[in-house]
């Protein structure tokens, strides 16, 4: 029997339901025959089974996303990314540069320190060690723009459903953004269109776990940039929460 | 003559005054203020990140580590001394074990939670305000855990039980007092702090608990509402 109500927010060891009705997915347990929740989060029931929609948390890497880090250190063959997680990464020598590389080169040469980049997690061992490529479309160092750091849990709303969020403020702002899964996110545009991008990022972080954020947003960018945005593909905005993963 | 009037006019069984907030440091991965009577505990979840010095990471699991510390003007106007010292060590180290049993960092091998508990005022019951208001923090950085942790204080004062002592009680000179921290994990009933500090005999202290498990109710009716109303 279910205690609760699709999308309500709930806190760890809440009784989620009782009997074996439901079955428990992520962010959740089962205790005896009842289920708790085990995360702070939105409560998402999807036939029979419950799961939980965090609401905060780190960035803990995932083979397969797409993110944006920060090279802390050069190896001897390689360099260690920074990704706004507890674990760093590795883009190995293979993995970062199509370019020829004599032996013993310095690698500085071609990605330096401090420097920022776009990247694919290939593969993620039991231990949390991380392999990044950089061949892939898209995949690339990074030069100019700014980088923002938002919660990792907010970013499937800052893509939005289908893209429908960043393609909003791409049309409104005309800047070249890359959301990083790990809640890093790159820009680079005209300033003060710059800053019009950010300032909308920032405010879906903030309100991220409200419904019907697209269209708030749309209209805050109509308000700001004065342009008359074009309505994206998505109807309903009630679902929205639904690709939240 | 027995301890019947309470120094405060409680009733035996009656909590301080409760006020609890989640989300009160920016740059915290998590963070809660809990604050019962005149004792107020702010407390910050950094993590999980790498974790240093290295020779403390566990392949197996990620690392908890709390810090318990009294601001120098939190006391009664006699300045505590900043720093490290035994009875501060000792809380930090009792605050740990009673929270990592809630807590599954089984996902975050060779990393580490830091989570610094902060008292700007103190009035007793201080090691219990920071458990309340650590367990929530914990919960508002996304940790997986499996329940919060409720702390309160229990004790009996001249063979009264009474519930949440006050400094004043906990000092009192005419009659033989008790004072028994206890955190309880409200789903299972589960104690994961008992502490005591005083005189009392087994009928009084087995009460006592009794009391204790009682009062988690309400302890954990605060914690989830202000849990819930950050995402009003």
């Amino acid at each position: 029997m279910l205690k609760i109500e699709n999308k309500n927010v709930v806190v760890p060891g809440e009784l989620l339901s009782e009997g074996m009705d439901y079955l428990p997915s992520h962010g959740t347990y089962r205790e005896g025959n009842n289920i708790r929740a085990q995360k702070l989060g939105l409560a998402n029931i999807e036939g029979k089974v419950i799961k939980i929609i965090p609401l905060s948390g780190r960035y803990i890497p995932k083979k397969g996303d797409t993110v944006v880090g920060k090279v802390i250190d050069v190896l001897m063959s390689g360099w260690r990314i920074e990704l706004n997680s507890p674990y760093s990464a590795v883009i190995s020598l293979k993995d970062g540069t199509s370019e020829f590389i004599p032996k013993g080169d310095d690698l500085t040469k071609y990605i330096g320190l401090d420097a920022f980049i776009v990247g694919k997690i290939t593969n993620v061992t039991n231990q949390s060690l991380v392999d990044i490529t950089l061949r892939g479309p898209g995949l690339k160092k990074l030069s100019g723009g700014r980088v923002i750091k938002v919660s990792p849990a907010k970013v499937p709303r800052i893509i939005g459903k289908g893209g429908s969020m960043i393609r909003l403020i791409k049309q409104a702002t005309d800047c070249y953004i890359v959301v990083g899964q790990n809640g890093y996110v790159w820009l680079k545009g005209e300033p003060k269109e710059e800053v019009i991008a950010v300032d909308a990022i920032i405010k879906i972080d903030a309100e991220g776990h409200k419904s019907g954020l697209t269209d708030e947003i749309k209209k805050y960018l109509e308000k700001v940039t004065g342009r008359k945005l074009e309505n994206s593909e998505v109807e309903n905005t009630e679902g929205d929460t639904n690709d939240l993963q | 003559m027995t301890y019947n009037k309470r120094l405060d006019g409680r009733k035996k069984e009656e909590l301080r005054k409760i006020t609890a907030k989640v989300g009160v440091i920016k740059n915290a991965d998590g963070s809660a203020e809990f604050q019962i009577g005149n004792t107020r505990a702010t407390a910050a979840v950094y993590g999980p990140r790498e974790l240093h010095p290295r020779f403390l990471q566990d392949p197996k699991k990620g690392v908890l580590r709390c810090n318990y510390n009294m601001m120098p003007f939190s006391g009664m106007g006699n300045r505590v001394r900043p720093g490290n010292n035994r009875r501060a060590t000792e809380i930090s180290m009792v605050t740990t074990q009673a929270l990592s049993p809630v807590l599954d960092l089984t996902q975050f091998p060779n990393a580490g939670i830091d989570v610094f508990i902060e008292l700007d005022q103190t009035d007793a019951g201080s090691r219990c305000a920071g458990i309340c208001a650590a367990s929530m923090a914990l919960a508002d950085a996304g940790l997986p855990m499996k329940d919060l942790v409720c702390a309160v204080a229990v004790g009996s004062v001249g063979g009264t039980i009474v519930a949440d002592l006050s400094y004043d009680e906990e000092a009192y000179k005419e009659e033989p007092v008790a004072d028994i921290p206890l955190a309880i994990i409200p789903s299972t009933g589960e104690i994961t702090l008992l502490q005591m500090d005083g005189e009392v005999d087994i009928e009084t202290l087995k009460e006592a608990i009794k009391l204790g498990k009682k009062l988690t109710k309400e302890l954990l009716k605060v914690q989830t509402d202000a849990l819930k109303k950050k995402y009003e």
